[in-house]
Order: structure tokens, then C-alpha cells, then sequence
């Protein structure tokens, strides 16, 4: 049974696309066939990330209106043949994607996929109601400051009432809590909030803690998703919280400055 | 959401019985001259005329039935309908005031307040006015985390287990207890019930009131900040106490 899951974060720049680009590699990477939507109409992003922004033909609004068939506007990733995206389009609005024309588009996607990644775009307006309104699964990704933890929480409240499963009456979203840009030197110099204090105010499953790292900005340059820079201890992060979201153990890293330094000792960078 | 919690009274229920107070002015009546009746009454009416028209009453005859003036109810209503008064009741009357009231489709209150539901022989239920008392007494019950930008409003007692997040509202006719950290706002007795309180393990709220008296975060005290504690009022004011501190 295929899965969705929606990339979400309510604050913008906290790490939603890379997440999306580097959940759904590893997912693929795995073995299992994976797309990737971007749902920032208008703000398209994800195909930089992945690096296939110079292969857009066709896009998500040219899907949900008829002027494309899916298969012709999903692009196959370069890196691992089980990988799917499909883009949003730069020259179009939120306004064009329709809660009708998602549906349709996502259940013909579960007919040939097994996981289904959604990069909802910020903000708690209609992209991103639409990006996790069919959601099984929502990795919530937050930074440690009070302002991201605070749209998270209203993030939550979203999804826990106005998805489908919830105005369905089903058994609710799984709710994931990703950590990003975590640095735990300036968490002990009190600059920002530690991983209790984020937990303490959403009490929500962690599936991983990603470093702050270098690594991140220069896979997006290079359009490379940063799971595959396999030695970079964001890569190493997102490769751990794929593991563990497919349900195997894996001791939790990059929370504290000890583990740090053993990272560096083992050659990460 | 868990199936166990409704959260928003959007169902496609036509209507719903709401507890409600009201504050509606009692004629007490110690004579059965309506004549001298209609004319006290024209008085004070011609005081503030705006206040009395179509002014709610109900008809309080305790008194005069205790000096054995057995009003004629039909009558007495007349009067105080062309004062321009509505009479939405009466209480303290005999039998047969009372079944003249409910043939005029008055309902008839106990002395201590409330509907009188202990008539022999009722003939037909009057219709539900709005000051019709009904008490509601159903406790709603929510286990998920109430999260920023969600508001719940309960038209009983409001029980929550898990935590309620800063940004999010919770709001209940009757009491509030959550069993977690309460860190948005928290109203109790919403309607106006002072007896209402609000109780939680962890006291973080950005704003806590009971019948519409309320403090901000601001105003709470940091000896309660942090603790459980319970919420009430007393003489117009908001009291709270840590429920682990021993008087």
C-alpha cells in the first residue's frame, strides 16, 4: 500500500525541500519507487535541489488541467531510476491547484508508486493545506528557535483537523518530528533551543536530528540531494532518519557535542 | 483527531440545547388590586421607558398568595402586557394559577428557580423558551494535544489529558481540567458561571478568566507559575492556589 508523506513546517527556510529531496533519495535508494511533488507552485524549487531543473517539460498544473499526462511530466532522476519528480510550475499560482485535481493526480501515483513525497510549500495557506491534506505520514521539520516551534505546533493542529483523515473520521496522520540545522555548541551556549525544549512543547516522535552543516548548502548548489554526499553528517542524518522511518533501529545522533567529536574522529566532516 | 473528542460543534445538527443563564427582573406582587397594580407599574415604566418595553418578567406570587390574594392570572397578565411588559413565567402561584399560566403557555418556575416539573397534571409541555433552564451536563472528553490556532469550546466540562499549546483556546461552559501543561488561553464558565474553575497540572497559560474575569500571563504570580494548580473566583476576583500547597 503506497504511502504519502508531506514534508511540512508552517515557517519557510527551515529545511522543507532539502528534506523532501533527501527523504525521497534514500527512500529510492532503498529500493522502493518513490515521487517527489513539489507543491510551491509558483516558487519552484525542488527541481534545483534535485538537479533536474534543466529537464522541466511539463509540470504539476499542466497535470491537474489535462495539458499533460503524468508520465510525460514526471522526470525521472538521474542519480537512481526509482525516483520520480514531478515540478511545480514557476509561472502559475497557488490558485491553480485544486483539492479535486491533487486527489486525482495522488491516486493515480499510488497505483505505481510506494511512497509519495510531498514538499508542501510555508505558510498554512492553500499549497500547503493541499500538500497534506491526502497525508498518511508528516515529517514535520523545525529548527530550534521559538518562532519555527510555535508555526510546527499550528502545523499540528492542522493536520490533526483539517486533513482528510481527519474530516474522515480515520485513524489520524502519523505526526515525525525532524530537528534541522541543530548545532549543539550554540544550544549550550544558550542560543538555541535544545532538543528537550523543542520536545517539551511538541511532544511529537523524533525520527532524526540534522546537523547544521556546510554539506546542505553545497549539495543544493550542486543539485545534488545531500544523502548522497554520504560522508557528510547531514547526509549521514537523513540516511539514519529513512532507516528509522522504515522502522529500523538507529541509536539517535548529532544531539550532543561528545558525539560530535567522535564524528570528527571518524571522518565526518 | 480521536474519534472520543468533537472539537468543533460543526455537525449537521439543526439545532442543540445549550445551558444558559439569564438575568430576568421578578415582579414580586403583594396585593391583588390590579388596578392599583397597573398604575404602580405605569410609573415606573414612564421612568425609563426605553428599559421596560418589551421588558422579560417573571411573575412572583409568593407574597400575595401568603396574604390569600388569589390573583387571576389571565387578568394580571393583561395588565402587565398593556404596561408593555412580556411575562415569560410565574412562580410562588397555587394549583390553579399554575395551570392558568400554562394554559397561556407561561411556564411555570419553582421558587428555587427552575422549571417545576412536579405538576400532577401537566397538559401539554409549554414551548422551550430561551429561559427555559436546561442543564447540560455532558463532559467533553480530548486526549490529542490542542495545538496553536485550534480552539475547542465545550458546553459542559472540558477535560483534556494531554497539552494544550500557547496559541490555542480552550473554552467551557462549565469547568476546565487539563491533565498536562496548559500553555494558551483557558476560559471557564463562559457563559457567565462564576461557580465554574479551571485546573491543570502545569500552569503556563497566556491567559486564564472565569466568566469573563480573566489575567494575563503577565499577571500570574511566578510563586503559581509552573505548578498545578485550581482556579476560582471569589468577591469578583481570580483566585489561584497550588493544589500542593498545604492551608
Amino acid at each position: 500500500m503506497a504511502r504519502i508523506i508531506v514534508v511540512t513546517s508552517g515557517k519557510g527556510g527551515v529545511g522543507k525541500t532539502t528534506t523532501s529531496a533527501a527523504i525521497a533519495m534514500g527512500l529510492a535508494k532503498k529500493g522502493h519507487k518513490t515521487a517527489v511533488i513539489d507543491f510551491d507552485v509558483g516558487l519552484r524549487n525542488l527541481d534545483l535541489i534535485m538537479g533536474c531543473e534543466r529537464r522541466v517539460v511539463y509540470d504539476f498544473v499542466n497535470v491537474i488541467n489535462g495539458e499533460a499526462t503524468l508520465n510525460q511530466a514526471l522526470i525521472r532522476d538521474k542519480n537512481c531510476n526509482l525516483l520520480y519528480i514531478l515540478p511545480a510550475s514557476q509561472t502559475r499560482d497557488k490558485d491553480a491547484l485544486s483539492q479535486e485535481g491533487v486527489g486525482k493526480i495522488l491516486e493515480e501515483l499510488k497505483k505505481d508508486f510506494k511512497y509519495i513525497v510531498c514538499d508542501s510549500p510555508a505558510g498554512i495557506e492553500k499549497g500547503a493545506h493541499l500538500a497534506m491534506y491526502f497525508a498518511d505520514d508528516a515529517f514535520i521539520v523545525t529548527n530550534p528557535e521559538v518562532s519555527s516551534v510555535r508555526d510546527s505546533d499550528r502545523m499540528l493542529g492542522i493536520l490533526s483537523s483539517k486533513s482528510r483523515r481527519a474530516e474522515q473520521n480515520e485513524e489520524p496522520i502519523k505526526e515525525y518530528l525532524l530537528l534541522s540545522r541543530y548545532s549543539p555548541d550554540r544550544v549550550k551556549l544558550g542560543e538555541m533551543l535544545s532538543l528537550e525544549d523543542v520536545q517539551d512543547i511538541l511532544s511529537l516522535h523524533l525520527l532524526g536530528v540534522i546537523p547544521e552543516s556546510k554539506s546542505v548548502l553545497n549539495a543544493s548548489n550542486s543539485g545534488m540531494p545531500v544523502i548522497l554526499d554520504e560522508k557528510s553528517d547531514a547526509g549521514q542524518a537523513y540516511a539514519d532518519i529513512v532507516d528509522r522511518y522504515l522502522g529500523e533501529e538507529r541509536p539517535h545522533r548529532f544531539i550532543d557535542e561528545d558525539k560530535g567529536f567522535f564524528r570528527k574522529l571518524f571522518g565526518g566532516k | 483527531m480521536s474519534t472520543n473528542s468533537k472539537k468543533t460543534p460543526n455537525t449537521s445538527l439543526a439545532l442543540e440545547f445549550k445551558s444558559s443563564n439569564f438575568s430576568v427582573p421578578v415582579l414580586a406582587l403583594s396585593s391583588d388590586d390590579l388596578i392599583t397594580i397597573e398604575q404602580q407599574l405605569q410609573e415606573k415604566a414612564s421612568v425609563a421607558p426605553d428599559f421596560f418595553k418589551n421588558l422579560p418578567v417573571v411573575i412572583d406570587l409568593q407574597a400575595s398568595n401568603k396574604l390569600e390574594c388569589n390573583i387571576d392570572i389571565e387578568a394580571l397578565t393583561a395588565v402587565i402586557k398593556k404596561v408593555g411588559l412580556l411575562p415569560i413565567g410565574i412562580r410562588g402561584g397555587n394549583a390553579q394559577q399554575n395551570k392558568q399560566a400554562l394554559n397561556l403557555l407561561i411556564p411555570v418556575y419553582s421558587v428555587n428557580h427552575g422549571v417545576t416539573t412536579e405538576e400532577p397534571q401537566k397538559q401539554q409541555t409549554p414551548a422551550p423558551t430561551p429561559e427555559t433552564e436546561t442543564r447540560d451536563t455532558s463532559t467533553m472528553l480530548i486526549t490529542q494535544p490542542i495545538r496553536s490556532g485550534q480552539r475547542i469550546y465545550a458546553t459542559g466540562d472540558l477535560i483534556i489529558t494531554a497539552q494544550v499549546s500557547s496559541g490555542a483556546e480552550i473554552m467551557a461552559e462549565g469547568n476546565i481540567h487539563v491533565y498536562n501543561t496548559l500553555r494558551g488561553r483557558a476560559s471557564a464558565g463562559i457563559q457567565g458561571n462564576k461557580d465554574a474553575r479551571i485546573f491543570c497540572f502545569d500552569l503556563q497559560a497566556e491567559l486564564i478568566s472565569i466568566a469573563g474575569i480573566y489575567k494575563v500571563s503577565e499577571d500570574i504570580g511566578a510563586s503559581v507559575r509552573n505548578k498545578p494548580v485550581q482556579i476560582y473566583l471569589q468577591n469578583q476576583a481570580l483566585i489561584i492556589q497550588d493544589l500542593l500547597q498545604h492551608h
